[in-house]
């Protein structure tokens, strides 16, 4: 049996990185006395699959896990107190929201998912000054930029991964450094775009303040949902909870700040529409 | 203050290291009749986390109603820019409080390179560096950990010093100096609080003590004060069954050296390795019971959910009934996954082998054994008593169940060292690999050399250690012996550092002035490779006046005035005299665990005893039952002759 996690991740514990978190889940599955199914060999492991990577210091409040578990034993595991079973054995700030049985067959995440929604800080920035930067690079046809590629120079046109931008406003009181925040969803296919890429590619570029992942989607014949099968179990908190109230069962209410359905296939046009700006 | 560190952290190399949040740190509250203890580890978190010594006292000291205490490790290089740059101070890791907020900063030191890092981080706390600079509100700096064994070259820095076991002696600090704090510490009351402290058995306070030398020798270090002990005696934990700790040991969050589960099995060896400070100074041997050591295991692998434990000691394979304990926890399972259980130090014989074969079941990639030394004379000088057959034996064995790689470690530089000695390990290695190529067909030896640095408080502690130079020919001569020998590699410590490890080893106060003009000078993290640096230590010792070579490559003689001279571990000092004639005299000790006592000092100067479950030694070769001490009878020490060498044979 596959089972698929939804965590979050905030505070502190954000500058852990994939790898850290990697292993503490590893500890964390053993600890739950959960039925492992493990690889052969010598040193088997238990089989965990994540999905793309976060990169250390950025929060989230979409991280998946999948990991595989023995049967018959797993039919026992009463999957509606997973949650509840975990989150305690995690350390602070990462709490798992959602869990449901996939299948084996199903794309990993790494293949399935096609975008990822990111809530980033600018700090030092304006509202104003931060609108008027990201009118422009939507207004923009193409976005050249070179990265390297097997230690070559490649040259990459970052516009067609930019799915939508939108300026939510001030930094929250809460920011380690004011500025204003936008909201960006950026293709994870046929690569993955980074925040830092993004910013970066701004004109002059912008500094990375917080970055929280809030959303990844799987787009499927221009239908959008979230990597959990439909009637996954969500936790009370996930549901009640005031930042992640956009999560419930319904993934088509999630979305504040923009409408899935305006994203066209290519999901440039739309994004590139100026009604997509909200400001909070 | 962590929203000012949170952006700093954004831009720093491995940021998890510094946001604590470990499964079992605490967040104590701190009150004005707590001592806040901030337990600080002078190197990177990485290394200096799952230090035990360390972990125990947070744990000791948070149970207390009086005391509360958290952590702190060395910043690295980046960090510590943006903290200096922004006005931030050091802070602890466990509520990110600034480190002037504590009343004792205690430093675990158990490298001497890594001294400057101790400056560096007291200088972060805004404290100054030198204690006669501090006034009452600052904190008070203190130390622990085998280096104190001589603190004098960082004894100007020090408000006070350990000596020995912490468990019981933090509890006694902690009374003085709750006194002091509820008092709300008058002006002029620190060196009247420093007194009294001086007074808890195991403390030496520095500046309790003048210093006296005779042209360029040291004539004394002599009490101040008629109250205050001439001789600082260190203590010693009695039974470590008393003492079950870490009960929740620190899981940490991020990747660190020794990531898994340490259970110290027991305390104190008496092998009598003459090179080795850390047996003479945690005398005598005390195991811990069997069933606590199981019982430690099974609840640590459950609360922490790793799967792997190390069972540690200086010598694991010498606790009573070793292999029914790895067996037993070979074979147990933990959350439902496989255990595996290592031993960091394996003892060269074919017994050694066995148990490690035992314990790893899984893939097989390298085992290390530290013969120590190229000769069987060389051997007897340094009394680390392995037979070439056991070494053999243990190698063959190894090949033999699986094991491709085999690492030796030894030492070069030791007393009376000829070349023959230095070629030796090169004819052992050479020797080892021909064993493999029965099974397998490309085995490999590596060989770590180290250069000796001589120690307080063992028998070669008047020994002159051998020059950079010496080092290197030796090390070359080594290296050019096992060029064309397929399958060995050789691997050494840089010569350089070993020079100046030796002149704080046996430094006295006078070297503490070039360490502050060191780290003045940017010269933290020197026990890293990339950062030491011989030039600015050199510069440094020019610039007061200092002969390194004095200090490192001189033979003390036997009424020659130690720098330590007032601190004991215990040990007689005509004991380690006659253990050293010995030592040049080729002549090997028993291990008095199994043999009569021969009145060291380490039990009988303290009422206590050995703790070992079994009254016989365990089986195998030289460094087991039968230690083969050759046909000279050992020496007899003041007046008690042990009646046999070898006892028990299985
Ligand atoms: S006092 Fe005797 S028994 Fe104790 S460690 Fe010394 S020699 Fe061994």
């Amino acid at each position: 049996m596959r089972i698929r996690l939804r965590y979050s991740k905030h505070g502190k514990v954000r500058f852990t990185s994939h790898r850290d978190v990697a292993r503490i889940w590893e500890r964390v599955l053993r600890r739950a006395e959960l039925p492992l199914a493990r690889t052969e060999g010598f040193s088997p492991r238990p089989k965990m699959h994540f999905g793309l990577a976060l990169s250390t210091g950025h929060e989230s409040l979409g991280e998946y896990l999948d990991v595989d578990l023995r049967e018959p034993e797993a039919d026992e595991i009463d999957l509606g107190m997973l949650p509840e079973r975990l989150s305690p054995l995690l350390p602070l700030g990462i709490e798992v929201e959602a869990v449901s049985v996939i299948n084996r067959s199903d794309p990993s995440l790494q293949e399935a998912v096609t975008s990822c929604v990111w809530r980033i800080e600018v700090p030092g920035q304006s509202v104003d000054s931060l609108t008027s930067a990201v009118a422009a690079m939507l207004a923009a046809d193409a976005i050249p930029v070179v990265r390297e590629r097997k230690g070559k120079q490649v040259a990459d046109d970052l516009r067609p991964g930019i799915l939508h931008l939108s300026v939510l406003g001030s930094t929250p009181d809460d920011a380690p450094q004011a500025g204003a925040v936008f909201e960006a969803e950026l293709a994870t296919q046929p690569r993955s775009i980074r925040p830092a890429e993004l910013l970066a590619a701004f004109d002059p570029p912008l500094t990375e303040g917080r970055v929280c992942r809030i959303y990844q989607w799987i787009n499927e014949d221009g239908a959008t949902r979230e990597p959990l099968s439909q009637g996954a179990h969500v936790t009370a908190a996930a549901i009640a909870g005031a930042p992640r109230e956009d999560y419930s069962d319904d993934r088509s209410h999630g979305r504040a700040h923009h409408t899935q359905d305006s994203v066209g296939s290519d999901g440039i046009s739309d994004a590139a529409d100026a009604s997509a700006f909200d400001f909070v | 203050m962590w929203p000012q560190l949170e952006p700093l952290l954004a831009k720093v190399a491995k940021p998890a290291r510094y946001i604590g949040l470990e499964d079992g740190s605490q967040r104590p509250e701190h009150a004005n009749d707590r001592v806040a203890w901030l337990l600080a580890y002078p190197d990177t978190y990485e290394i200096g986390l799952p230090n035990q010594g360390l972990q125990i006292l947070y744990e000791i000291l948070n149970e207390r109603p009086d005391a509360v205490a958290e952590r702190a490790y060395a910043p690295w290089t980046d960090l510590e820019a943006l903290l200096r740059e922004q006005g931030l101070p050091l802070f602890s890791l466990d509520t990110h409080r600034p480190a002037t907020d504590f009343d004792i900063i205690g430093f675990n030191l158990s490298a001497e390179l890594t001294y400057t890092n101790l400056l560096n981080m007291v200088d972060l706390a805004g404290t100054p560096v030198r204690s006669a600079d501090r006034l009452e509100h600052h904190p008070l700096i203190a130390a622990g950990g085998h280096c104190t064994y001589n603190p004098e070259p960082i004894a100007d820095f020090l408000d006070f010093v350990v000596l020995g076991d912490g468990e019981e002696i933090v509890a006694e600090i902690t009374e003085v100096v709750v006194k002091w704090k509820i008092s709300g510490r008058p002006a002029g009351s620190r060196a009247a609080m420093l007194r009294e402290l001086s007074h808890v058995s195991g403390v030496y306070v520095p500046s309790m003590y003048d210093v006296t030398y005779d042209g360029s020798a040291l004539a004394g270090i002599t009490p101040r004060f008629a109250d205050v002990p001439e001789i600082v005696e260190k203590r010693t934990v009695a039974d470590l069954a008393d003492f079950p700790y870490p009960k929740n040991q620190l899981v940490p969050l991020t990747e660190v050296v020794h990531d898994r589960l340490n259970v110290e099995v027991f305390r104190g060896c008496t092998r009598g390795c003459r090179f080795c400070q850390a047996g003479m100074i945690t005398r005598p041997v005390r195991e811990r019971p069997a069933e606590q050591v199981r019982t430690m295991v099974e609840e640590g692998l459950r609360r922490t959910g790793y799967d792997e434990v190390a069972l540690t000691s200086l010598s694991t394979a010498d606790f009573s009934g070793i292999e029914d304990l790895v067996r037993d926890i070979a074979d147990s399972t933990s959350n439902n996954s496989p255990v595996s259980v290592s031993l960091p130090s394996l003892r060269v014989d074919a017994f050694g082998v066995g148990i490690a074969t035992q314990l790893q079941k899984g893939r097989r990639t390298g085992l290390t054994f530290a013969p120590e030394a190229g000769t069987w004379r060389m051997r007897q000088v340094i009394n680390k008593l392995i037979r070439e057959e056991d070494l053999y034996s243990a190698v063959e064995a190894a090949y033999a169940n699986g094991w491709r790689r085999v690492k030796l470690y030894f030492l070069t530089g030791l007393p009376t060292e000829t070349d023959e000695d230095t070629l030796g390990i090169a004819e052992l290695a050479r020797n080892c690999v021909e064993l493999g190529k029965k099974y397998t067909k490309s085995p490999s030896v590596t060989v770590s050399v180290g250069g000796f640095v001589p120690k307080p408080f063992t028998p070669f502690q008047w020994f002159g250690q051998n020059t950079v130079e010496e080092l290197r020919r030796k090390i070359n001569l080594l290296r050019d012996a096992t060029r064309k020998s397929h399958g060995v590699q050789v691997k050494w410590h840089d010569p350089k550092a070993t020079m100046v490890e030796g002149i704080m080893s046996r430094g006295d106060r006078r070297v503490g002035a070039a360490i502050e003009t060191v780290w003045r000078n940017g010269g933290t993290f020197q026990e890293w490779s990339e950062c030491f640096d011989l030039d600015l230590w050199l510069a440094a010792m020019e610039e007061h006046g200092l002969d390194p070579d004095w200090y490192a490559y001189r033979h003390r003689t036997e009424t020659e005035v130690l720098p330590w001279d007032h601190l004991s571990a215990g040990l007689h000092k005509d004991f380690l005299w006659q253990d050293w004639r010995d030592a040049l005299a080729e002549v090997g000790l028993p291990d008095c665990r199994w043999t009569p006592c021969y009145d060291c000092g380490a039990c009988t100067g303290y009422s206590i005893e050995h703790i070992v479950a079994s009254a016989t030694p365990p089986a195998g070769g030289s460094q087991g039952t039968g230690q083969d001490l050759g046909s000279s009878v050992p020496v007899s020490l003041l007046g008690r002759k042990p009646e046999s060498a070898s006892v028990g044979a299985e």
